[in-house]
């Protein structure tokens, strides 16, 4: 008699909820005379237990899934009305007139994608220094509570950033970072106008760096393990002709793991993104867009938290729209980066 | 041996180790800067009155975080009253049933990006799906926004920790005639115990400072409330709204809160930590 | 088969055209074996040959993992327990199994023995703490754990934690008791406990013991079986095995020539 392979494992307890008596077939029935009534009633409760087990686990396993589902299906739905009068032009449309009903999306986008790109670019090379720190020339004994340090910085309150980017950092900033940047950066073609205009601390600049604080440690981490899961054979062979850390790094771990370190840097994208209370409290709340990067703006993140509160009607559908748009574009930013990082681990013998 | 080459090399060497130890100093610089102005401003607000009594009115004088602390507790501790179990048991079933079928790939996948998906989305969806539906805001939808944002964390750190128990432990406990239910409840998930724990630890320190999905489901309210049915005052929110307005006693109330939360989420990490500890040494 | 046992013993478990297979690869190759009742029966051979494969055929514990599957019969007194039908939890209730490492589970020493009585009795406390005693005392542990019971089975030495999953396995009081290189992650002396335990089961219960270890096989066992790349190469009576064994394979393993 052969056994099928769908009776093997999983399938082979979950499959087996109807039976009878006779398809019990206790072996003990031939063996030492202890079948009874009662083993076959347990097996049976059992049985019953497992099935209800299952079922609750899966149900509770796809609340996840039920609700990113209806997440989208209720946000386009309340947008709807938006996207019937603006079609796809919302996305670029560059008014947001909330008396005469004119909304787009384009200074908000704008504004979010300006932002969390400062912040990248000036995450990037420092969780970039921090991760070969910590993994290279660290001290083994203070690997862990560094680490736990940086860790840490993620752990904190996004509100508590933005407090601390409005009363402490913008203060500062107006009066010695902006001028600075204004007499260097500002000086040089092309990129200069970035630097122009008013100085009063507060605006996409000052987001943008606020925001490179918050996913640092995102980024960090997972440059960290995917620095880790570097063979040590691999390293030790670099080093046994004589490279030094520097070059270990740079020719023999970057490549090695470039495409987890690209993922990490997604997510921390994905993260600066769809972050809200810091930018808000800093990004200083204009929907105009503008070519200096002193100029206040707002994010899509901002734009719904100051105005959802005095939002009715038309209004409220728009600031829908955003937030349904804000969502699309971190999920695909998020979902590259789980995917690259997946690849990695995949790659190194890490998942299976 | 060219030597100009080797010094060029231990040069850019120096160089890089250098700019990677400014680094991590900068990291923690920032770090320490953002607590040591928490508990500087923080503490100046702490007083009697905070604990004790109600949000003030605008313009008047004095006023404390009574009600925004107690209904912080409530939304945050039924939040994982509600998350905890949800999380744990569908982790169950990723780790113990949910091997190779492509839903729980689906799942674990979703549940990673809902990990880091913007918190303040899911706040509209609560609000469109309740708050719009009953006409006001209430502790509930507060509750269910932020059980959201916990659930992903719950599940995936259970499962993780439960895929660390070694398969001899689960097969010894089928070896005796365990049914399946009875494995992962009594043997596995108590083997895993402590990084559970972590996880539901994480997730606390996680929901504790949300401030963006409360804003479109609880609200706010200016007096003490237990009332779960109605808007309910909650600390983070308290937090950006006087943070933002214009009366000194207001902001300086601000400044105790964030530090009430900032201390709740720091001692919820330490702590997740110790015990995450305690299960990779035993 | 190359031989028989002696037919006035009687048979628990007969093994008839057993292929088992990982996904493609196959594992086992038309295995035929007699495990006889109450007598302890080894599978020696060198490591990858397939034994432990064989012994977790015996109570389906390869179904828990799909792509792993089994054909031909294994029949537990006339029960062919590959039928898809078959429940398996009663199945390993019936049949236990003590694995290479000590699984202690992560309760108390009183708990650990009490779960699987749990499973399919329900005993009054009193019967309960009877039941812990004897097959703590079954196992010569007794006098070691009695004065921490609450404490938990991790607090015991590797040598009594073997022997407090060898008491769990006894005290749902199985029929047939597997024995998965028991004593491989064990020091000498708890080794020599261990042995003296398999000798003891064998008056109430069927021990099918897999080890690498030939003179413990020598010592411990009534029959033998040698396997080899997944094949039966050769089963019989533990003395005329290892003095004169019959096929040129088995002695060459036995003599250290090989393996």
């Amino acid at each position: 008699m052969n056994t099928s392979p769908a009776d093997s494992g999983i399938l082979a307890d979950k499959h087996q909820l109807n039976f009878s008596k006779e398809q019990i077939m206790d072996p003990s029935t031939a063996d030492s005379g202890m079948l009874d009534q009662r083993r076959l009633d347990i097996v049976r409760k059992q049985r019953f237990q497992d099935f209800i087990f299952h079922k609750l686990t899966l149900s509770f396993s796809l609340i996840v899934l039920v609700s990113l589902i209806g997440l989208l299906v209720s946000l386009a739905m309340v947008a709807w009305p938006t996207f019937n009068k603006f079609g796809i032009e919302f996305i670029w449309r560059v008014e947001w007139d909330i008396i005469n009903e004119e909304f787009g999306a384009a200074i908000a986008i704008f504004g979010t994608l300006a932002s969390a790109t400062i912040a990248i670019l000036i995450a990037m090379p420092l969780s970039f220094g921090i991760a070969l720190f910590l993994t290279e020339t660290c001290p083994t004994w203070l690997r862990r509570p560094l680490g736990t340090a940086i860790e840490l910085l993620a752990a904190v309150p996004s509100i508590i950033y933005g407090m601390f980017g409005l009363f402490i950092f913008a203060p500062l900033f107006a009066q010695y970072g902006q001028p600075a940047l204004q007499s260097t950066l500002g000086q040089m073609p092309l990129i200069g106008p970035l630097f122009g205009g008013a100085m009063n601390g507060i605006g996409i600049l000052a987001a943008g760096l606020i925001l490179a604080f918050m996913i640092l440690p995102f980024i960090a981490a997972v440059m960290r393990d995917v620095f880790e899961i570097v063979p040590s054979i691999l390293r030790e062979s670099a080093y046994g002709v004589g490279c030094t850390t520097w070059e270990v790094v740079r020719h023999i771990v970057l490549p090695y793991t470039q495409q987890g370190v690209i993922g990490g840097v997604m997510l921390g994208l994905g993260r600066a993104l769809g972050e809200t209370m810091a930018v808000t409290f800093v990004i200083g709340n204009s929907q105009r867009i503008s070519a200096s990067l002193f100029s206040p703006g707002s994010s899509i993140a901002s734009t719904l938290a100051n105005e959802f509160g005095e939002a009715a009607d038309f209004h409220l559908s728009t600031l829908f729209a955003l937030g349904l748009l804000l969502f699309v574009i971190t999920f695909v930013v998020l979902a590259f980066a789980k995917i690259l990082i997946i690849r990695t681990e995949r790659a190194k013998g890490l998942r299976t | 041996m060219d030597q100009n080459l080797y010094r060029r090399r231990v040069f850019i060497n120096r160089i890089g180790i250098t700019l990677s130890m400014l680094a991590m100093a900068m990291g923690l610089f920032v770090l320490l800067w953002i607590l040591s102005v928490l508990f500087i401003n923080g503490f100046k607000a702490l007083d009697f009155n905070m604990f004790f009594q109600s949000t003030p009115a605008p313009g008047t004088e004095g006023g404390g975080l009574a009600n925004a602390i107690v209904g912080s507790l409530m939304l945050v501790g039924l939040s994982t009253l509600v998350s905890t179990p949800i999380g744990i048991l569908a982790g169950v079933y990723l780790a113990e049933y949910g091997d190779t079928s492509w839903t729980a790939e689906i799942t674990r996948f979703m549940t990673d990006i809902m990990l880091s998906a913007p918190s303040i989305v899911l706040g509209l969806f609560v609000y469109a799906i309740l708050v719009a539906q009953v006409q006001h805001f209430s502790g509930w939808a507060g509750t269910i926004a932020l059980s959201l944002i916990a659930i992903p964390v719950v599940l995936r750190t259970t499962e993780n920790m439960l895929r660390l128990v070694p398969g001899s432990l689960r097969e010894a406990a089928f070896a005796l005639g365990a049914p399946r239910w009875k494995v992962a409840t009594m043997v596995t998930l108590r083997a895993a115990k402590s990084g559970v724990v972590t996880g539901v630890l994480l997730a606390l320190a996680r929901i504790s400072g949300e401030t963006a999905p409360l804003l479109f489901t609880a609200l706010n309210n200016q007096f003490f409330s237990l009332n779960m049915n109605g808007p309910m005052s909650n600390l983070p929110v308290v937090i950006f709204q006087f943070a933002l307005s214009p009366y000194d006693n207001w902001v300086r109330l601000a400044w105790g809160g964030a530090l009430l939360i900032t201390l709740t989420v720091l001692v919820l990490n330490v702590l997740a930590r110790v015990f995450f500890r305690e299960k990779i040494t035993s | 088969m190359s031989e028989s046992p002696e037919q006035a013993l009687k048979t628990a478990i007969q093994i008839r055209n057993l292929n088992f297979y990982y996904g493609k690869f196959q594992g086992l190759n038309n295995i035929n074996l007699d495990i006889v009742e109450h007598k302890v029966t080894a599978f020696i051979g060198p490591s990858g040959c397939g034994k432990s494969t064989l012994l977790r055929t015996l109570n389906r514990m390869y179904s828990l993992y799909p792509g792993q599957r089994a054909e031909g019969e294994i029949n537990f007194y006339g029960q062919n327990i590959l039928d898809p039908k078959q429940d398996l939890n009663l199945l390993r209730a019936r049949i236990g199994m003590v694995f290479q490492k000590p699984t202690p589970f992560p309760m108390s020493i009183y708990d650990n023995i009490a779960f699987g009585v749990r499973l399919y009795e329900n005993l009054p406390k009193g019967a309960m703490d009877e039941r812990v005693e004897w097959a703590l005392t079954k196992t010569a542990l007794w006098n070691e754990a009695k004065d921490k019971l609450n404490q938990s089975g991790l607090a015991l030495s590797g040598g009594q934690q073997q022997r407090l999953c060898i008491a769990r396995s006894v005290a749902v009081k199985p029929s047939v008791i597997l024995l998965d290189e028991p004593t491989s992650a064990l020091d000498p002396i708890s080794t020599a406990k261990i042995e003296e335990l398999v000798h003891e089961l064998k008056s109430e219960y069927t021990v099918a013991i897999v080890t690498h270890n030939m003179q413990q096989a020598a010592r411990v066992s009534d029959f033998t079986a040698y396997m080899y790349i997944g094949e039966m190469i050769e089963y019989g009576e533990t003395s005329r095995l290892f003095i004169k064994p019959q096929k040129q394979a088995t002695e060459d393993y036995i003599t250290g020539r090989f393996g």
